[in-house]
């Protein structure tokens, strides 16, 4: 056990190291990008070009640009941004990190509890018209676009029945932090919990739907069935615990992907302040360091994650250490 | 459920003037298409795709003969007839500041069918246009995405050792970035270059299309690449394959006479889902002014037009999402059949 989880870590070092130097040669190695024109402005002089080159080391060979770079980013933390040489990238990463983590969780809570109780509907009434309704209704949430899915809900709750007793009690778009206020914290959340947790509950509720449906002939389930426990015991305490298995190691990856950055487009819809939106509003203005570094954090949080879920794999369940 | 690739000999019913022969010949494509063929609600998920296809392929005809109007023509100052009577595009309004002009509501008619866009453009006409990009990004992404993970697999599979290690480790690389963070990456560089992207005598406008459909297709690679590996490592291990060993056949006919006809099926499963996710993720780079760039409109581009005339005139940013929906609902559900048809007892699924 303690050789696999050094090897695996071992292993996740090498992945980060990769993650850096791949990030840094798409942004700054690319032929034909070259940040010193956007930093200086429209129509510079040569000078001006050449002294801001120097500035940011623009001219220094690739393995020393990288060697500074990751330096700014991970030891000093004091890499700043191209357009506004005010904003420290890692102070804002950590200060919009909350923002998503909020978002997600709740998301996660969601549709966890969604995706488990359409997943048991659609098996215990397999054969009536309910599994097939459900299962078309899952479809559609996994086939809608997020952010058009929030914007169709911007649309009813901000504007079309904003002014009914419905929906008069939704705050305008926006964040407010858990410590300041943590009631306007959960309002403003609902509708993005709501929205970015759609696509997971249908998945997440066909998945369990074939797994319930695989073990339900397995001989645990008929030795349950046997001993004479109810349909709803055996389905419950015996089946869905087996089929939780695919569920859990799914959930542990998604959610480290959307805390990672994927929550990006539900947080630019509306209009919540986290990485995602950091990273948006970076892309619009084409400054790279961020992006940068907003890429590699995801990328680091989702190998770190994966990493974790091996572990507890592997202690969970010794066949996989060989692995 | 249960049905069988072979036709039981003796309890097949000869009908006179056939001979076996004609009649044993079942290939287990042929078995498989016609398990797709009785699956109605795959039929009918497969002629709402076509549908969706045909109407997009219509535009130019919608655009000139029906909607009259260039849809990729600013129209600030026209006007256009409306029961009889002619009503400006742009239109000023009253509301607010009395500053403001919104552009034409839906008129139900020929022209301006669900309205104009900030630009006084036939909304209608241009989803029919946006429909030929977000579809042919979509599609054409998919399919050199699942060519290239199945080219890839057969390396990995076939060859193990160092260049499975070397391909797999690259696939891991890829596959640790979000989609969309890494998508990002490379359109943000790739659309900032001046003059396009040059390979050789290869060159690439910034504004082609192929842009987004390659940034998709290679982000996705590692997702078709990884169960189809695990689907060469397995074949590999097969007795017909030792046999076609055993018989002295090289590396190649092993690869693609022996082991690749038993993957196919795994990546035309996946290819329908595949198309589905590229189209979801092509709406979400153009909504985020990665994908599709101007003058060209795709679903996304458009959904993101709409945005500012979210409250005032959503129809813009509703229909083209409508008919995102229609299109990946319909591949998923075929993509479902097909899977059922091909491979009743697998496994395979396409994550997001």
């Amino acid at each position: 056990m303690f050789a696999f989880v050094v090897r695996r870590l071992i292993g996740m070092v090498f992945v980060l190291f990769a993650i850096t130097v791949l990030t840094f040669l798409i942004f700054f190695a690319t032929p034909g990008i070259d940040p010193s024109r956007q930093l200086a402005g429209r129509n510079p002089d040569p000078a001006t070009v050449a002294a801001i080159r120097h500035q940011f080391g623009l001219d220094r060979p690739l393995p020393v640009r990288y060697a500074l770079m990751m330096k700014r980013l991970f030891i000093s933390r004091d890499l700043v941004s191209y357009g506004n040489q005010a904003l420290e990238v890692v102070p804002a990463i950590t200060a919009a990190a909350p923002v998503t983590f909020s978002l997600v969780f709740g998301a996660a809570v969601l549709w966890v509890i969604g995706a488990i109780a359409i997943g048991l509907l659609m098996v215990t009434f397999k054969g009536t018209f309910v599994d097939p309704l459900l299962m078309v209704l899952a479809l559609i949430g996994i086939s809608m676009p997020v952010f058009w899915l929030g914007e169709v809900v911007n649309l009813i709750t901000q504007d079309r029945l904003h002014d009914t007793f419905l929906f008069s009690w939704v705050p305008p778009l926006g964040y407010t932090p858990f410590t300041e206020d943590p009631w306007q914290w959960f309002l403003h959340l609902i509708f993005p919990w709501i929205t970015l947790s759609v696509l997971y509950i249908g998945f997440y509720a066909r998945v369990l739907r074939a797994d319930l449906l695989e073990v339900q002939h397995d001989d645990f389930v008929r030795t349950a069935r046997a001993k004479g426990l109810s349909p709803q015991s055996v389905l419950v305490r015996h089946m869905l615990r087996t089929s939780l298995i695919t569920f859990v190691s799914l959930f542990a990856l998604d959610f480290g992907v959307l805390v990672g950055g994927g929550a990006l487009l539900t947080e630019v819809v509306f209009g919540l302040p986290g990485v995602g939106q950091l990273t948006f509003n970076s892309l619009r203005s084409l400054d790279l360091p961020v992006i940068m570094a907003t890429v590699i954090y995801g990328a680091f949080f989702i190998t770190i994650m994966s990493a974790l879920v091996d572990i507890v794999y592997a202690r969970l369940d010794p066949r996989i250490r060989p692995a | 459920m249960a049905e069988f690739a072979f036709e039981p000999g003796p309890e097949v019913h000869l009908a006179p003037g056939e001979s076996a022969k004609e009649i044993s010949g079942r290939s287990p494509w042929r078995l498989a298409g016609r398990r797709l063929a009785r699956n109605r609600l795959a039929m009918a998920a497969l002629a709402l795709f076509v549908l969706i296809v045909v109407v997009s392929l219509l535009a130019p005809f919608y655009a000139n003969h029906i909607a009259k109007t260039d849809p990729f023509a600013s129209n600030l100052t026209g006007t256009t007839v409306v029961d009889g009577k002619e009503v400006e595009v742009i239109q000023e309004t009253s509301g607010g500041l009395g500053l403001g002009s919104v552009p034409i509501g839906p008129t139900w008619q020929s022209n301006y069918f669900i309205g104009a866009d900030n630009q006084g453009r036939d909304v209608m006409a241009r989803v029919l246009y946006g429909g030929r990009a977000s579809l042919q990004i979509g599609i054409a992404s998919a399919v050199i995405c699942t060519l290239l993970a199945l080219a890839l697999a057969l390396l990995a599979g076939f060859f193990r050792g160092w260049t499975d290690s070397v391909l797999s480790r690259a696939m891991d690389l890829i596959w640790a970035f979000p989609v969309y963070l890494l998508a990002i990456s490379l359109a943000t560089v790739l659309l900032t270059k001046a003059g396009g992207l040059k390979w050789g005598p290869v060159t690439i406008d910034a504004s082609s299309l192929w842009v987004p459909t390659w940034i998709i297709a290679i982000v996705y690679i590692p997702y078709v690449y990884r169960p189809l590996r695990g689907q060469v490592l397995s074949v590999r291990e097969k007795e017909y394959v030792e046999a076609s060993i055993s018989q002295g056949a090289s590396n190649l006919r092993l690869m693609f006479a022996e082991i690749l006809p038993n993957v196919v099926s795994t990546a035309i499963v996946l290819l329908p889902l595949m198309i589905a996710t590229t189209i979801l993720t092509e709406a979400a780079l153009s909504f985020l002014g990665i994908g599709v760039q101007a003058p060209q409109a795709s679903w996304g581009t458009i959904i993101d037009d709409g945005q500012n005339l979210l409250y005032t005139r959503p129809l813009v940013a509703i229909v083209p999402g409508i008919f995102i929906v229609l299109t990946v609902l319909a591949l998923n559900v075929l993509g479902d059949g097909v899977r059922d048809a091909l491979d009743p007892r697998a496994k395979v699924r396409v994550r997001e």
